[in-house]
């Protein structure tokens, strides 16, 4: 036991370095990993915001959008939240119907296509999905899910897992929203394609920067992150002709926050110019406000909203578990 | 020797596998039925994991007679590299293996000069040969052991008969594999079955769906609490029955008590071209399955190691050092107490110490998401359980070194007990001065052998810390899975090789500690 209790405290040593401000209050804002590790936005909108609010900002971290939901809905009511940053609209029906989210003050007017309205949540950032691949080595390129299902056998794809990741979720709407009953057809078009599923986002992605397969199910904004940060053009997005699945990742208030007012201070400060022009190249999506300085260089725009293609959150809830066991039972002969 | 030590322990693994998925389905709202979709998950999780365990165990016994049967320049480190699979984070295996077998591998690649197609590994045989890649040095290392158990007098009193290889076999090491392939055959069947992310990825889709990814669907994509509970249990009663099985099939040897010294028996009956040649082929094989993807891995992260932020390095390597040295003493410490309350019940109430090293086996086939999120839902309304993560990782990271610790300690334990206890007992030997004098010498070994795959193992785990995570306090396999969810593919090679380079010097230092004559 000695041994035991040695180790706790060596560890407790450890995990208190940071502690040192302790009069000013902490706001606690629930994100996914990759928003607050040192290669997304975080690092940069802790600094901001700690800067103008008189506050500590803590990110606390789960997997992605939907385990930080799980999370939130595990901890209920005595969740020491007050901000949860990263739940998408495929998510957004269900956190709803928790009632542990405020209502918020009308936000800033958004460049989303279709705009926003949603009495509880905030969009920050967005982005359309696609199947990204290597200009030098892909001639052929598909130009909508019935090219890619005409293509020879030999064009393989690789895609995530609808029920462990939310790009895989995204695909499975955008097959549904793009074909309704004709989805299982076009699912049993593509199995042929599909070398694999991944569990999530960064095995696929992995894979495909391996030459495993020919394209990736990501964002029509991967190819910016390889021209930008790598100096690399070789990578693209297919554009397809039923139109892109939306992806819109928003934020919300707990009502048990306790801090609301700083809370709603800090939903504001997510939708200024400030980290609107910090998003698009450290998230790597669309922000949700263009800022006034534009995009940066290398960041094609968005494609128009006529490419649109989203569910309501009610009905993106209401439909994914019949679309599930339909790609289930395709993938699955 | 106090049996409160081990009844404790045994009563913390309790807590940690039932009773965290007790607290699940407390606060699991309804009940839940399985669907198709579920028996479906079943039977491909019983399937994988049983080819998995048959064909790695087959094939590890002629690797493990090679290796028990021939002296040769490099046979430690061999044996010692032997470890490093089974070490290996699941998404930097997968990646390797790959490199091998993959549509753009070397195999693919060789074949392309010929004028043939890529090979597909996807499907049930990529996932067997994950599994095989995984679990069958583990299977050599415990027919070595077996090997090293037959005691050395035994193979010159054969030679002195003149017996032949094949009288040999049938004399001393069939008995031995007996004993041995039906733990070996549970262990690597329990490992197996909790598989989800290599299943997946090399299985092909959703044709490959274990229980472990079915429970992850309940809790993330349904939050189905009833349903992942009920998912678990099935889970749990699957090993339950494996275990059982294998103790049940295990017939003891009846070598007695070898010298367990470190020399090996000189086998007479092996000289022959023939017999030599086919132990060179074996081995030769098996270093090439096992080497080449993870030559690959250090080939890709020699190139990924310039692009690794310098500045959060060496506090993620420091946390998993210290997690991997917390668990191992953890491990340590809870094997030597389940291991002399067992010991101890063995004489007077077999039926429970059966049970309480069943209770360590059966710790494999819980799910790392059900007692996470057990584990979180007990805490919370308590404590913070994110300031716990680390303390957290590290006990459950020693709990799932558990089984092997016990596997490997409980033998050379029972051997000081029986064959010395009673001596100690009327000389007044007791606590501290009988485990140094009379117990430690023993097990030193196996004891220093676990503590280092303890070590090694949980320094490679994800673990429970993706769970509880801190963005602030990252061990080495979170920062990895970091890096590769934000683009930083070849950073993320960079930290694989770091991390399998750390966590094989562990297991080295502790395997050297143990080979230490003393």
């Amino acid at each position: 036991m000695l041994k035991m209790s040695l180790i706790a405290a060596g560890l407790a040593l450890t995990l208190a370095g940071g502690a040192g401000a302790a009069d000013k209050p902490v706001l606690n804002v629930y994100t996914y990993d990759s928003f607050a590790s040192e290669w997304g936005p975080g690092p940069a909108v802790k600094k901001a915001f700690e800067a103008v609010c008189g506050c500590n900002l803590k990110f606390t971290t789960a997997g992605d959008g939907a385990a930080l939901l799980a999370r939130v809905e595990l901890e209920g009511a005595r969740s020491s939240a007050d901000v949860v940053l990263g739940l998408d609209t495929s998510l957004t029906a269900k956190a709803a119907a928790t009632g542990l989210f405020a209502t918020v003050k009308d936000g800033r007017k958004t460049d989303l296509p279709g705009g926003w309205n949603d009495p509880l949540f905030l969009p920050f950032d967005w982005g359309y999905f696609a199947f990204v691949y290597d200009k030098a080595k892909l001639k052929t390129v598909p130009h909508s899910f019935a090219d890619l299902a005409a293509a020879p056998k030999s064009l393989k794809i690789v895609i995530e897992d609808p029920r462990s990741s939310t790009p895989g979720l995204g695909l499975l709407l955008w097959v549904k929203k793009a074909y309704g009953t004709r989805a299982p057809e076009i699912w049993a078009g593509l199995a042929p394609h599909i070398l694999t599923v991944t569990k999530g986002w960064s095995a696929a992605y992995g894979m495909f920067l391996k030459g495993e397969a020919d394209m990736v199910l990501s964002y029509t904004t991967s190819p910016a992150y390889h021209r930008i940060a790598e100096n690399d053009d070789s990578k693209a997005f297919a554009r397809f002709s039923e139109g892109h699945y939306m992806q819109i990742e928003v934020m919300g208030q707990l009502a048990k926050a306790p801090h609301p007012a700083l809370a709603a201070r800090f939903l504001a400060f997510m939708q200024s110019d400030k980290v609107q022009s910090i998003i698009p190249t450290t998230n790597w999506m669309y922000p949700a406000i263009l800022p006034k300085s534009g995009l940066p260089d290398g960041f094609d725009a968005a494609l128009p909203a006529k490419d649109a293609l989203i569910y309501r959150p009610d009905e993106a809830q209401a439909v994914r578990a019949a679309a599930l066991e339909e790609w289930r039972t395709a993938l699955s002969k | 020797m106090k049996l409160w030590p081990g009844l404790g322990v045994a009563a913390l693994l309790s807590a940690l596998s039932i009773g965290t998925l007790v607290m699940v389905a407390l606060k699991a709202q309804g009940g839940a039925t399985l669907g198709a979709a579920d028996w479906a998950a079943i039977r491909f999780t019983l399937t994988q994991a049983i080819l998995s365990a048959v064909l790695s165990v087959l094939l590890a016994i002629p690797v493990a007679r090679a290796l028990a049967r021939r002296q040769f320049r490099g046979r430690r480190s061999l044996i010692a590299l032997l470890g490093a699979p089974f070490l290996l984070p699941v998404i930097v295996a997968v990646l390797g293996l790959l490199s091998i077998y993959g549509r753009n591998g070397l195999f693919s690649a060789a074949l392309q000069l010929v004028g043939l197609g890529p090979i597909s590994i996807y499907g049930l045989k990529g996932v067997v040969l994950a599994h095989v890649f995984f679990n069958m040095p583990l299977a050599t290392r415990l027919f070595l052991q077996g090997w090293q158990a037959i005691p050395e007098q035994h193979f010159r009193l054969a030679a002195q008969l003149g017996m032949r290889t094949g009288d040999i076999n049938r004399r001393l090491e069939t008995p031995m594999l007996k004993e041995v392939a039906p733990g070996a055959l549970a262990v690597i069947f329990l490992l197996s079955v909790t598989s989800f992310a290599v299943a997946l990825t090399l299985g092909g889709g959703p044709r490959a769906t274990t229980i472990e990814l079915a429970i992850y669907q309940a809790f993330r994509f349904d939050f189905d609490l009833a349903k992942a509970a009920l998912l678990a249990v099935a889970q749990f009663t699957i090993g339950a029955l494996a275990a059982y099985g294998a103790w049940k099939l295990a017939a003891p040897t009846r070598f007695g008590v070898s010298s367990g010294g470190l020399r090996e028996p000189e086998r007479w009956d092996c000289q022959a071209r023939s017999v030599l040649l086919r132990d060179a082929g074996v081995l030769l094989a098996a270093m090439l399955f096992l080497f080449l993807p993870l030559m690959a891995i250090f080939a890709s992260g020699l190139a990924g190691l310039t692009a690794l932020p310098l500045s959060a390095l060496g506090g993620a390597i420091l946390r998993s050092v210290l997690v991997a040295f917390g668990a191992a003493g953890l491990t340590l410490c809870f094997a030597l107490a389940l291991g002399f309350a067992i010991v101890r019940l063995e004489r007077s109430h077999a039926q429970t110490a059966g049970l309480i090293e069943g209770l360590g086996a059966l710790f494999i086939a819980a799910s790392p998401m059900m007692i996470g999120t057990g584990l979180f839902i007990f805490l919370f309304p308590l404590v913070d359980p994110v300031a716990l993560a680390l303390p957290i990782t590290a006990l459950v990271n020693a709990t799932m070194s558990l089984p092997f610790a016990l596997r490997a300690i409980l033998p050379a334990l029972r051997q000081s007990e029986q064959g010395f206890g009673h001596l100690a007992d009327s000389l007044g030997m007791q606590g501290w001065g009988r485990f140094r004098l009379l117990t430690w010498p023993t097990i030193r070994r196996p004891a220093l052998f676990s503590t280092g795959l303890a070590a090694a193992l949980s320094m490679g785990d994800l673990g429970v810390i993706a769970l509880f995570a801190d963005p602030q306090s990252a061990t080495l396999p979170l920062m990895l899975y970091r890096l590769t969810g934000s683009y930083q593919i070849d950073a993320a090679n960079g930290a694989a090789l770091i991390l399998v380079l750390l966590s094989f010097t562990l297991f080295w230092i502790f395997e050297r500690e143990a080979n230490r004559e003393t």
